[in-house]
This record gives C-alpha cells, sequence and structure tokens, in this order.
C-alpha cells in the first residue's frame, strides 16, 4: 500500500501518468475483448450453436406468417358477420324468416368467440390447445400457428370491425344508391377506405404477434427464444443468448415497421 | 302503362316502436318529367319520404310503386331498382380514393358491363357538359364543393336513372356555388328528366318546379303548382312557413 502511494509519487511528470494510465486501460479492453470473444464463441459458434438460434428464427416466422393469415381470414368473417348484422339489423328483422334467424345466431357465435379469446391469455390458449384440444397431436408448430391465428383472429376482428364503422355512412349509402349490393359496396367502396384507417392498428397486432409467438416454448415448440434459452440452459452464460435473440426480435419489427409505413405514404399519395 | 312513374299510397315510417311518426301516411303520384320540389319546416319528414323512394329508408307501411312495381314486394331486386334512381345527397359522397372518373365509371362498368371505354367516353361527355372535363383524373380531395356537386350529378347520371332524387343538394355550400349546381340540376329539368327535390332554394322551386309538396309532420299539407302554392298557401302552416324562409 504504501509502497504503491510511494511510487505514483515518484512518477515524474504527468505524462507518464497518462500514459499508464492508458496502457491500463487498452489491457484491460484487451483482456474483456478476449472475454467477449470465448463467450460468444462458446454461445454461437461452438456445437453450431448459431444453427438452433437460426432454426428458431425460422420456426418462429412460420407461426407468425401463418397465425397472421389465419388470424387475418378469421377476422374478416367474424367482422363482415359483425358487421353486416349492425348495418342491416332493421331490415333483416323486418323481414324476418330463416336468414335472420342464421344471423343472429352467427353474430351471437362470432360475440362468444371474441369474448373468450380476448378474456383469457394466449399462453393459457395455447396450452388449453396442445394439452386438450389436440392432445393426441404432437406437432407443436402446427398448433401453435392454431392457436395464435384463432387468437389473434378476435383482435383482427375488431380492428376491421372499427375500420368499418370508421367510414363516412354517407359512403355506404352513395354506393347503395347506384345501385352496388352490399357486399360489392363493401368491397368496392367501404374496405379500401377502412384499411387506409386501419394500417397502422393492423400494423401493431402484428408486431404484437411477432413477439407473442415467444411463448411457443411453453408447449416444446423450439421457437427463436426457447432456442436462445436451450443455449443459456447449456453454457451458463444468460447475457449473451438472450440479448442476441431479443435483437433478432427487434430487427424484425423495426423492418416490419419500415415496410408498413412505406405502404402507408403510398396509399396516402392516391388521395392528394 | 300509366304516365305515373312513381305512385305512393299510405306510406308510414315510424321509429322506436311507432312513438316517432316520420311519415304518417303519404299519398302522391309523380309524372314522368316531372320536377316535383318538396319543401318544409326540418324534422317535417323531407328527406325520410325521398330516401323511401329508392329504399334507403325501409317503410314501416304502405306501398310504393315505380313503374307500377311494388319495389317492396319479395320479388324485386332492390339493388337493379336503385340503379334506375339516381340519387345526390347534401354531402356529395364522392368516393375519396378513387379518381373524378373512376367515380363515374365504376358503378356503370361493375353493373352494367360496360366496356371501358365507352364508360370512360360518356362520363367525359357528361363532364364536359358541367365544365370539369379536365378534372377527370383528379381527386374528389382537390374539389370545391360546387364542382364535388357537380360531379355526384353526373355520377348518378351515368347510369342512366329514370329518375333523380336530391336531397338538400345545395345545403352544404358555400353561398357563392350554388348557383353552379343549381344551374346543372335547371339543365337536367330541362332535358325532360322526372326529378324530385327536397330542398331550401324557393327560388329554384318556384323557376324549375312544376309541383310543390308541402310537408309538416310526416304528411303532405298541400301540392300545388309552384305559382300557386307561393302565391295563394292555403293552410295557415304553409303561410307561416313561406312567411319566414321568403
Amino acid at each position: 500500500m504504501n509502497l504503491s502511494i510511494l511510487s505514483l509519487l515518484a512518477a515524474s511528470s504527468l505524462g507518464e501518468r497518462l500514459s499508464e494510465a492508458w496502457n491500463g486501460m487498452q489491457a484491460w479492453i484487451a483482456a474483456e475483448w478476449q472475454d467477449f470473444c470465448q463467450t460468444f464463441h462458446v454461445n454461437f459458434i461452438a456445437s453450431n450453436r448459431w444453427l438452433s438460434l437460426l432454426k428458431g428464427l425460422g420456426i418462429t416466422l412460420q407461426i407468425t406468417f401463418f397465425a397472421l393469415l389465419l388470424g387475418l381470414a378469421i377476422g374478416l368473417v367474424v367482422a363482415s358477420i359483425r358487421s353486416s348484422y349492425d348495418k342491416n339489423q332493421e331490415a333483416m328483422a323486418k323481414r324476418g324468416g330463416f336468414g335472420w334467424g342464421v344471423m343472429k345466431l352467427l353474430n351471437g357465435l362470432c360475440k362468444l368467440y371474441l369474448t373468450v379469446f380476448r378474456g383469457t391469455p394466449v399462453v393459457v390458449q395455447l396450452m388449453i390447445f396442445y394439452f386438450v384440444i389436440f392432445a393426441s397431436s404432437r406437432n407443436g408448430t402446427l398448433i401453435a400457428i392454431i392457436a395464435f391465428g384463432v387468437n389473434s383472429g378476435a383482435y383482427v376482428a375488431e380492428i376491421f370491425r372499427s375500420g368499418i364503422a370508421s367510414v363516412d355512412a354517407g359512403q355506404f349509402e352513395a354506393g347503395r344508391s347506384l345501385g352496388f349490393s352490399y357486399l360489392q359496396t363493401m368491397l368496392y367502396i367501404i374496405i379500401p377506405q377502412a384499411f387506409k384507417t386501419i394500417l397502422p392498428t393492423l400494423c401493431n397486432e402484428f408486431i404484437v404477434l411477432l413477439k407473442e409467438t415467444s411463448v411457443a416454448g411453453y408447449v416444446g415448440v423450439m421457437d427463436l427464444t426457447k432456442a436462445g434459452d436451450i443455449i443459456r440452459g447449456r453454457t451458463f452464460s444468460a447475457f449473451m443468448p438472450l440479448i442476441a435473440v431479443a435483437l433478432i426480435y427487434l430487427v424484425m419489427v423495426v423492418i416490419l415497421t419500415w415496410l408498413v409505413g412505406k405502404l402507408e405514404r403510398r396509399l396516402k399519395k392516391s388521395e392528394r | 302503362m300509366n304516365d305515373n312513374i312513381i305512385q305512393v299510397r299510405d306510406l308510414k315510417k315510424h321509429y322506436g316502436n311507432g312513438k316517432i311518426k316520420a311519415l304518417d301516411g303519404i299519398d302522391v303520384d309523380i309524372r314522368r318529367g316531372e320536377v316535383v320540389v318538396v319543401i318544409g319546416p326540418s324534422g317535417s319528414g323531407k328527406s325520410t319520404f325521398l330516401r323511401s323512394l329508392n329504399l334507403m329508408e325501409t317503410p314501416t307501411q304502405g306501398v310504393i310503386l315505380v313503374d307500377g312495381v311494388d319495389i317492396n314486394g319479395k320479388r324485386v331486386n332492390v339493388n337493379l331498382h336503385r340503379q334506375k334512381m339516381g340519387m345526390v345527397f347534401q354531402h356529395f359522397n364522392l368516393f375519396p380514393h378513387m379518381t373524378i372518373l373512376k367515380n363515374m365509371i365504376k358503378a356503370p362498368m361493375t353493373l352494367k358491363k360496360m366496356p371501358k371505354a365507352e364508360a370512360e367516353a360518356k362520363a367525359l361527355e357528361l363532364l364536359r357538359r358541367v365544365g370539369l372535363e379536365e378534372r377527370a383524373y383528379d381527386y374528389p380531395s382537390q374539389l370545391s364543393g360546387g364542382q364535388k356537386q357537380r360531379v355526384a350529378i353526373v355520377r348518378a347520371l351515368c347510369m342512366d336513372p329514370d329518375v333523380m332524387l336530391f336531397d338538400e343538394p345545395t345545403s352544404a355550400l358555400d353561398p357563392e356555388m350554388v348557383g353552379e349546381v343549381l344551374d346543372v340540376m335547371r339543365d337536367l329539368a330541362r332535358g325532360g328528366m322526372t326529378m324530385v327535390v327536397v330542398t331550401h332554394e324557393m327560388g329554384f322551386a318556384k323557376e324549375v318546379g312544376t309541383r310543390i309538396l308541402f310537408m309538416d309532420g310526416g304528411t303532405i299539407l298541400e301540392q300545388n303548382t309552384p305559382a300557386e302554392f307561393f302565391a295563394n298557401p292555403q293552410t295557415d302552416r304553409a303561410k307561416e312557413f313561406l312567411s319566414k324562409v321568403l
């Protein structure tokens, strides 16, 4: 102790002290760098661990993509039923008969679906799908696609419905007054305008979906998150694999946001 | 075939289980080529009556015959009926995501299977007639209110309707733009179009109308030629109304 203080005092000039500090820092950086390289090697290179991350990413993207399609399809059907029920209620109730009964039943079913799937956590739904409904199947990826798709459909349905409701009622009347059927009016006039309004919300839902699939590991699916977690278990280092997984999600979300932003700008241009 | 293109019998429209009677028994015949102007205080049922004619409102009771056919009949194709009844709205309701030309040709191309070239030629000719030919490729947001309403009129004309319904077509316009829209409507009337017009433009009613329907409380209180109606209103309600608007 005394000795080190003495040697510090002995250092004749400021320059010497600075260069000493510099040398110390360099050594520290070099050591840290070596440490980083080694952990990096252990976590990603050794045993081809990067490959399992890549495979996990592939499965995450696969689940997200097909769940997205399923969600959009379900959402479209549910939103159509709910919107047309709301819009044609008066006219159909007056005509009555079989069609009205079917419509009422369908609308009731849609409401039940929305309540159940928006009212329970997606992880619980996923596990019920895997361990209860499809207990005989061990195809986790497929079941995850169904679970996330059905769940996302509930949210997408309400997004679609709010978009349709946001279009001015006069647009609908103008379409019908020209002689377009209900379906044609929806297709040519209402939905193109609604789509523009809901695009940011829909993009948000996709981002949520992409990240939500990270719980697929609960039913033994080797998605990106699970792959990272497995590496953590093998190498006993948490930082590197988890940060890597987070970065990969982040990059995907940023790319998705950028693409949607581009689409939004293009749609806007057509109006000005 | 009789000369009456529209016959309305005991038309009623009630809301809230009959508590509100928007229309309370309307009987009227409209002949081909007539320009019927519907006036009356707000809430008198003018718009509801007009909107019943192309079933934008479903009547609670009563019969509407168009060309002798009950349009509320179960066999009637409502969409085909509406193709024959052009409608112009207070708030124009042009489709904002389509160019002016597309606004006009979409319905004839889709519903009447008109070839694109023919539909475009027809639309451009109509636009030329209302002085908006050079705006064909613009979007509705680039037009003024008066221009939008003129486009809305020719958009309806693209379907070759037998009757044109106008629901307060100038009420949402700046005063200086009212004239250009009324000019188009006047030309249309001179061309022999059957028109039913709900409006507050008494000058237009006097000059162009062939008959005035004065409505209040969901019924037609008075109908007469414009000259007679404005000079000698029969009911107190009509007198009071005219004293306020003229």
